[in-house]
């Protein structure tokens, strides 16, 4: 019998404090996020049961969900929206919680602002309630979603009973094709294995295309794991991954940084490991990807014509109620679809690289009349850098302003709805009924296809827009 | 939170024959703004349930007043999407008690199993069979036996046991929850922190 073990067994099993005979493990939380919309229930879990946060210094708390994109120096004009910001900023000042509340510099998506100042590290257990908790996989760590319970608990004893997840493996080898991005390949891979593909699993992403991806590109993939069922998925650490992590605030630093980096080397899949499940794709069949469903697996490639009911994995009644909802018929084009709004944003798409990608296809050319375009940076630090970088001159010579950070559209719990029966083009990670506002008919793309539409009025290849690769 | 102890649950049950129902239509974002646990049900399925104008709208199962009981059976892949525990406690505040499907989204079923609302996994062909079940008579009865771990559609007779993990059984039958037994362990994770290199 072989001791070979996965990236998963291993940072899972350094975390196991107790395994309960046929129960749950009882694992271990390095980093523990909260935000406004999860949390309040659980502090008040606490208070009723008389317990205390178990270690405050590993929580950490920012504002997002709710947060408007403008003028966020005045007061927040929903109550509600107002009142649960208020309850994260007493909690956190209560339990000596570090908080990142709105009006800070460091304020932003969790997703976004964990990585970027160095919380985020391989080989961690991160929890948070919220599903796209999978994007800090994209560092090696075991990193996934939680419910509000499950909130408290992590509050009180820093631990979550979780039993141990199967494990998938996803290899995809090749170059990427021009004017694809790592939105693609998730919305490649969901399209392939269906929403519900990899439920029960945990997923760990391995070959060529994502060893080249940049750590912005992999918390893309990681984010979106989610949306094909798995717990989380991950990434094993490498140079890459040092290089990006290396003098962040909270990074080890000095004699700390030589032990981590020494322990984070070893954080890879044995050779001979085994998988209960590996599927592998070709790099060279992956295009620009865009949805035209209700569920992030109804998606294809742009140019691709809308499958018909009887071609499709999901129920076809619910198909048809999907095609319903975006009114959209079986066999249609996608190409030259007229489009109403394009956000860019969200802890998918929200980082610097996607505005890069989005400026070098806007860059010299006008917003379409048509098109309202939301482009919300992930956080203050993106917004810094998209205006240091010059990104911002483009965008306004363009036409286009920029927002301030928060989750804004993607789950419309602010200000930022996109009215029913209008179309968006989103690179945020849902296009389920409703989520972007009541009637609201989303489209997942990627940033290059998020320009190209901002610009042309209609869903468009962006790969008509590069000149050269 | 403390909730109901679950054993045996014999019911009517309303039909939802609808594959990936994700959390966004359980409890849409904008009604996740309260601090406190309470009123979700009236959330429940808001934009299938009701018209802009806040009126019922006629064709969705929850308005029918033929459909009603403790059990919601749903189409695959139930609970998809946003881990949003406020999903959960519309169920469970609307007046379900249980769940039934062929397959459940992962934070879904644990977020249930936390509040005491039972997620059963049945066969497909056997879901199929309580739907139609349901189909041909609204008032069919279904028992829920945690115990024993079955289902039963009781005017055929028609049973299909399901898996749950003792641990998690022991809890749902008498009403703890997992906070319960961390606190136990304090000692021990006091001394794992201790090595922790985080």
């Amino acid at each position: 019998m072989s001791n070979a073990t996965t990236l998963f067994d291993k940072v899972w099993d350094a975390h196991v404090v107790r395994h309960i005979e046929d129960g749950p493990d009882v694992l271990f939380i390095d980093r523990h996020f909260i935000h406004e919309v999860t949390s309040p229930v659980a502090f008040l879990g606490l208070e009723q049961r008389g317990i205390p946060v178990m270690y405050p210094q590993r929580t950490f708390a920012t504002a997002d969900h709710n947060t408007p994109t403008m003028n966020q120096d005045q007061p927040v004009k929903d109550p509600l929206s107002a009142n649960q910001l208020a309850a994260l900023s007493s909690n956190a000042a209560k339990w000596g919680i570090s908080l990142w509340a709105l009006g800070s510099p460091k304020n932003g998506i969790v997703h976004v602002v964990g990585p970027e100042n160095g919380i985020t590290q391989p080989g961690m257990t991160i929890v948070c309630g919220d599903s796209h908790t999978s994007t800090h996989g994209a560092f090696g760590s075991i990193a996934f979603g939680i419910g509000t319970s499950e909130v408290e608990m992590v509050l009180s004893s820093q631990c979550i009973m979780q039993p141990k997840p199967k494990k998938m493996r996803i290899t995809i080898n090749g170059k990427l094709g021009k004017g694809v991005l790592p939105k693609d390949v998730a919305l490649y891979m969901i399209a392939q294995i269906t929403a519900s593909g990899a439920t029960g699993y945990f997923v760990e992403y391995a070959g060529e295309v994502f060893e080249n991806m940049t750590m912005e590109g992999r918390m893309t993939v990681c984010n979106m794991s989610i949306e094909m069922g798995a717990r989380g998925g991950m990434i094993a650490p490498d140079q890459t991954t040092f290089d990006y992590i290396n003098g962040r605030d909270k990074a080890p630093k000095g004699a700390d940084w030589d032990i981590a980096l020494a322990y984070w080397k070893t954080l890879k899949t044995d050779d001979d490991a085994v998988f209960d499940k590996e599927l592998h794709f070709d790099a060279v069949d992956i295009e620009p990807q865009i949805t035209y469903g209700t569920n992030p697996g109804l998606g294809t490639g742009i140019t691709n014509h809308i499958p018909k009911a009887s071609e499709v994995k999901d129920g076809e009644a619910s198909y048809k109620k999907s095609l319903a909802y975006m009114n959209f018929a079986e066999g249609e084009a996608l190409l030259g679809k007229k489009i109403d709004y394009v956000f860019l944003g969200s802890c998918t798409n929200g980082r610097i690289e996607d505005f890069r990608a989005f400026a070098s296809i806007v860059k010299g050319k006008k917003k379409a009349d048509n098109i309202t375009a939301w482009l919300v940076p992930g956080s203050h630090i993106v917004e810094e850098q998209i205006k240091s970088e010059g990104i911002l001159d483009i965008l306004n010579e363009a036409g286009f302003e920029l927002r301030q950070p928060g989750c804004s559209a993607c789950l419309a719990m602010n200000e930022d709805k996109i009215p029913a029966g209008k179309y968006a083009v989103s690179t945020s990670n849902r296009n389920f009924e409703g989520r972007q506002g009541p009637g609201a008919r989303t489209l997942l793309a990627s940033p290059y296809v998020a320009a190209a539409v901002a610009v042309t009025g209609v869903v468009t290849d962006p790969r008509d827009l590069i000149e050269s690769v | 939170m403390a909730y109901d102890k679950f054993t045996i649950l014999t019911s009517t049950a309303v039909p939802l024959p609808i594959e990936n129902v994700d959390t966004d239509q359980i409890i849409p974002a904008r009604f996740l703004k309260a601090t406190e646990r309470k009123g979700f049900g009236d959330n429940l399925f808001r934009d299938w349930r009701y018209n802009a104008d806040d009126t019922p709208k006629q064709d969705f199962v929850l308005n029918n007043p033929i459909y009603s009981g403790k059990i919601l059976v749903g189409g695959k892949n139930f609970g998809s999407g946003s881990s949003r525990e406020h999903a959960a406690w519309a169920i469970y505040d609307y007046g379900f008690r249980c769940v039934i499907s062929s397959f459940f989204a992962d934070i879904f079923k644990g977020n249930s199993l936390n509040i005491g609302l039972l997620p059963v996994t049945v066969s497909e062909a056997f879901l199929d069979k309580i739907f139609r079940a349901i189909e041909a008579d609204p008032k069919t009865e279904i028992e829920v036996n945690l115990p024993r771990q079955s289902v039963t559609i009781l005017a055929t007779g028609d049973t299909e046991s399901f898996d749950i993990n003792g641990y998690k059984k022991h809890n749902m039958m008498n009403g703890f929850d997992d906070i319960d037994y961390l606190q136990s362990m304090k000692q021990d994770i006091n001394a794992f922190a201790e090595k922790s290199l985080y």
